[in-house]
């Protein structure tokens, strides 16, 4: 087991450091840390005193170093727009994202849930069919399509819901919250709806075949068979052990939906990580990009290193599989 | 003729024609893509032709609806150019990088697959380490993130130049990691078969048997993951396009057509958003539905869920 550990640990090092290398080769190649620092209008001799004080002449190796070690320390480089460093930039933007998220999870887990388990549990009923079939819609229809039916009917057509930024926010220790006022509240429905839409399908089929499965059990059949009540049957036997991967699946999937606001707070105009980076993109501000993917892809692996690791504890096939 | 023949009497056949959805996903696909293909024929109008177009137009409703003019069916977009001629050359675009992409990535993943399973060790094992860990991440956020790079490597107007290659590079690249486990798999089944060992004793090239007898034997599974991958490779665009990171405007794609309608639905203008987001989603679920059907008969034993 403790084997197992280190060896999933040092491979999240290695991908981090492949990451940083990505990162590093972006913010030197493409990117021009002098500019980032001291904007147009500096004459190139100045510049080219600028560069060696930077060691922007160093070997290549000595650079890439400098950058981890910086990187390691938080430091990820200034932002050419903002003029601030890197990560101060996108720790201020963190908390719409997280919230997003938040709500985008609990809307997740509060519709995913039951209707996997009813389309499970009676799979003929019309009221399955349609869960099912407008699953298969929602696999097709892209998120931002989704997110712009809702404004049209919600935002324009209805007027009933916000549309576009966070509306009121409090500020809590130094966090920015839409949570404690009815603005913010009614500013987080329609892009944290639309953002589950993006794994809605996804948990329904995966609940339901979970379910499915754990009903086919030789223990189900034999609590039917000790005559136990229906009820009891289906929600504390079978669904406590359909859980167990949906909690898994859930938990790989949170890290995964960091990335995918993106989508819907382009849309929404949220003023989170995600909106960040497509203005980075456009402003050319290559430091804040690579904050950003560095940052992305630091959250990935460390859930993806958690979940494994807690996977071995709990089941030994993945432990002795990876050894080969 | 003979392998007509052969098609004929096939359980593919026999079970498309037994399948109403098979049929119709099929159908509504072929008439999809021959639009697209005839598109310059078909087309009202040739909206890269800036000389048939005039600015005046612009936001013209379709023409049920009042303001709208028999010249223009589905309106006009916002620099005044026919929607439903734009659309058709929209999905155009659309379908190309989606097929070139997927073109790109199984050529990628195939050669990686059949390398990694078949020469199995040192190098099998560093593939496939790649390809897990890009598997693990989504195929549209490694598509997002890579778009966003090469956009700052060639520069914005460099980069809408050239965005149809680029596109299919990129999408190709954050997909063929399925191809690679797909295929991989699958060597791995037939590679200590007879017909193999046989190939080997009579003294065949090493490459032969694995381009000749073994690469023909995984093809199926190839076959049924393309048609999703074709689906997902079209929403990547879309998305991509969306984000404006795709192919510009000048040459629209559907995806970078709902980007420029979205901005002017608060005005009331929904048709430039809707048509372009309606043919997008008929296009993806016919081309999943179809991959579904294919799935289910070619390799009954992946269907779950």
């Amino acid at each position: 087991m403790f084997a197992f550990i280190v060896r999933r640990i040092i491979q999240a090092i290695l991908v981090m450091l492949v990451i940083g290398m990505v990162g590093f080769v972006i913010q030197h190649q493409i990117g021009d840390p002098v500019r980032d620092l001291v904007g147009e209008r500096v004459t190139p001799a100045e510049r080219a005193v600028i560069r060696d004080q930077l060691g922007l002449n160093d070997p290549f190796y000595i650079q890439y170093f400098r950058f981890i070690k910086n990187a390691c320390r938080g430091d990820l480089g200034l932002s050419f727009f903002y003029k601030k460093p890197a990560l101060e930039v996108i720790v201020s933007k963190a908390p719409a994202t997280i919230e997003l998220v938040i709500v985008t999870a609990l809307i997740l887990i509060v519709i995913s849930i039951p209707a996997g388990i009813f389309s499970a549990i009676h799979p003929k009923s019309w009221l399955s069919r349609i869960i099912m079939a407008s699953s298969t819609l929602g696999v097709a229809m892209p998120v931002f399509l989704t997110a712009i039916a809702l404004i049209y009917f919600f935002g324009v057509e209805l007027n009933w819901l916000p549309s576009y930024g966070r509306g009121e926010t409090v500020k809590i220790w130094g966090w920015e919250s839409g949570f404690f006022t009815i603005d913010g509240l009614r500013h987080l429905i329609l892009p944290s709806v639309s953002l589950s839409t993006i794994m809605l399908p996804l948990f329904i089929r995966l609940v339901r075949a979970e379910m499915m499965e754990v009903l086919e059990t030789e223990y189900i059949k034999f609590a039917w068979a000790k005559g136990l009540h229906r009820q009891r049957v289906w929600y504390l036997h079978a669904f406590k052990n359909t859980l167990l991967p949906v909690i898994t699946v859930f938990g790989v999937q949170l890290g995964i939906l960091f990335a995918f606001t993106i989508l819907t707070e382009t849309v929404f105009q949220w003023q989170g990580m995600g909106f960040m980076f497509l203005e980075a993109v456009e402003r050319s501000d290559t430091s804040l990009l690579v904050a950003y993917l560095v940052l992305v892809g630091v959250i990935f692996v460390v859930v993806n290193t958690a979940v494994d690791i807690v996977y071995g504890f709990v089941n030994p096939m993945v432990r002795i599989a990876g050894t080969k | 003729m003979k392998a007509w023949n052969r098609f004929k009497k096939s359980y593919l056949l026999y079970s498309f024609k037994r399948d109403p959805i098979a049929i119709s996903s099929f159908s509504v696909l072929m008439v999809l893509v021959l639009i697209s293909i005839l598109a310059p024929v078909i087309a009202p109008y040739n909206t890269y032709d800036t000389a048939t177009f005039d600015i005046m137009d612009a936001e013209t409703p379709p023409s049920w609806m009042e303001g709208g003019s028999e010249m223009f069916m589905l309106g006009t977009d916002i620099q005044g150019r026919d929607l439903l001629s734009t659309m058709i050359y929209g999905l155009r675009v659309s379908l190309l990088i989606g097929v070139g992409a997927v073109l790109f990535q199984s050529f990628v993943g195939i050669l990686v697959g059949l390398v990694s399973g078949f020469f199995g060790g040192k190098l099998d094992s560093f593939l496939m380490r790649l390809a897990d860990i890009q598997f693990s991440i989504p195929y549209l956020i490694v598509a997002i993130f890579a778009s966003a790079i090469f956009k700052l490597a060639f520069g914005i107007g460099r980069y809408e130049d050239l965005a149809e290659p680029l596109l299919i590079i990129i999408i190709g690249l954050s997909q063929w990691p399925h191809y690679a486990r797909t295929v991989r798999a699958s060597v791995l089944g037939e590679k200590n078969k007879e017909y193999v060992e046989a190939a080997r004793v009579i003294g065949i090239d090493r490459r032969q048997i694995m381009f000749r007898h073994i690469l023909p034997n995984t093809l199926t599974p190839v076959l049924v993951i393309s048609t999703i991958q074709v689906a997902n490779a079209i929403m990547s665009e879309a998305a991509l396009s969306f984000l404006g990171l795709g192919m510009p405007i000048t040459k629209p794609s559907l995806g970078s057509l709902i980007r420029a309608g979205f901005e002017y639905i608060f005005s009331g203008s929904w048709w430039i958003t809707f048509f372009p987001g309606i043919l997008l989603v008929i296009v993806i679920l016919v081309i999943l539905l179809l991959g579904d059907w294919l799935r289910d008969v070619l390799n009954p034993k992946l269907y779950k869920g």
